[in-house]
């Protein structure tokens, strides 16, 4: 056995290497930058509309690019296609398993998709000849529940699961191209990177890896958190990530310094983040809790400005639009609401 | 231990460890400029931030408006 324990003496020497790198370039903190910025005045967005038609859980919700139409997934085994203006039902699918997890809108407005329990991932187009939306592809390969996807275009999709990969799938043929290995729980999130060449992903191994699309590589892995990470998403200018976990706090990692810059959190919040969404400029913040509520925090200062209370029950689910006119939530008291 | 699963073991040891080679490898950029980054970003993007700034309700897609022109 003389080989492993060579490897294992490898990997922690390895571990300390990666450690003191990261060390060695903390010159200053983003605390430090900003000590002299204001903290942004109180938020208090309002609710403008509530998005009413699902009859059990919603567990998932995603903007249509840069429209106001959205998609939401509940457990009621419907995918709801809104226009959130006028609150109208633009489409309203019946899904063939009820226990959906997540669902995406394609950049291009031409598809949709879900997945849960299943184990796999639906493709549904909307822009059929005839005008009713039909089931296009059914993606399976996954061991394990899909817990998320996102589409890179109308050919190509991310989908995330609990069998503790990622994978890259050609819509076209149903295939699997890349399998992303390396997490050591289940993947409970992703996030796609604006410019679309990497992706990252959260697990219950509590941390975050950032991918290259292309070659199917781990480029970098960020520890810190102490539980689950339920939800990923990319600081606007595509230089961070931001996570949020069942530790109740939020964390902001940059990606070209390799490590964590930030941590939102508060003693007086014990529950853990479902979701997040920073808004166009990255200043805010927005999160949902198991605990009903979501927060808005400044994400220079780390400090609470705001919070969005309205949903009776775990908000679930959250996003702000392309043009972050508005942000929306999903919740399990079945109702979506959108806010500014 | 039988010889398939000490092979597995070692095979994943592998894996683990060109993956810490790949990661410790990378270059990184020092904490001052990417916090100085983040924060220039944020404060250049502010003014076009509709959550943070407010939407004024002639503009709010989810508002009607208030009046109606009349020509």
């Amino acid at each position: 056995m003389g080989e492993m324990e060579k490897l294992r003496k490898e990997a922690e020497s390895l571990k300390d290497q990666i450690t003191a790198a990261r060390k060695a370039v903390q010159d200053l903190t983003l605390q430090d930058h900003t000590s002299g910025t204001s903290v942004v005045g109180r938020v208090q967005l309002k609710i403008r509309k509530t998005l009413r038609g699902h009859l059990a859980k919603i567990y998932a919700m995603h903007w249509g690019g840069d429209t106001k139409l959205c998609v939401s997934a509940s457990q009621d085994g419907k995918l709801i296609v809104w226009d959130t203006c006028t609150t109208n039902k633009v489409h309203a699918i019946p899904l063939k398993s009820s226990w959906v997890m997540t669902c995406a809108y394609a950049p291009s407005g031409n598809m949709v998709a879900c997945g849960g329990l299943d184990n796999m991932c639906s493709i549904y187009n909307l822009k059929g000849k005839d005008g009713s939306v039909k089931v296009m592809r059914e993606l399976a390969g996954h061991n394990g529940y899909l817990s998320s996807c996102r589409f890179i275009s109308d050919s190509e999709i991310i989908t995330s699961s609990g069998d503790c990969t990622c994978c890259m799938w050609d819509i076209e043929t149903g295939t699997q191209k890349t399998i992303f290995a390396g997490h050591l729980g289940d993947c409970m999130s992703l996030g796609m990177a604006p410019d679309f060449n990497t992706f990252i992903s959260g697990a219950c191994d509590f941390t975050a890896k950032l991918w290259d699309i292309r070659d199917g590589q781990c480029r970098q892995t960020f520890a810190g958190h102490e539980s689950d990470i339920n939800a990923i998403g990319f600081f606007p200018n595509g230089n961070a990530v931001i996570t949020g976990s069942d530790d109740a706090s939020l964390k902001l990692f940059d990606l070209r310094a390799d490590q964590e810059l930030m941590t939102f959190q508060d003693s007086s919040i014990m529950c853990g983040v479902t979701s997040l969404a920073p808004s166009i400029s990255g200043r805010l913040l927005l999160a949902g809790y198991d605990d009903f509520n979501c927060n808005v925090w400044d994400t220079l200062k780390a400090e609470r400005v705001g919070t969005l209370a309205g949903h009776d029950n775990r908000v679930s689910c959250m996003g702000v639009t392309g043009d972050g006119m508005a942000c929306c939530t999903g919740s399990w008291d079945s109702f979506l609401k959108i806010w500014n | 231990m039988s010889n398939n699963s000490a092979n597995n073991s070692l095979v994943l040891l592998h894996k683990s460890v060109k993956q810490l080679r790949l990661e410790a490898g990378i270059r990184r950029m020092k904490v001052s400029q990417a916090a100085s980054d983040l924060k220039t970003f944020c404060l250049q993007n502010a003014s076009k931030d509709p959550l943070l700034m407010g939407v004024p309700s002639n503009d709010n897609p989810f508002r009607p408006p208030k009046s109606c022109a009349l020509f």
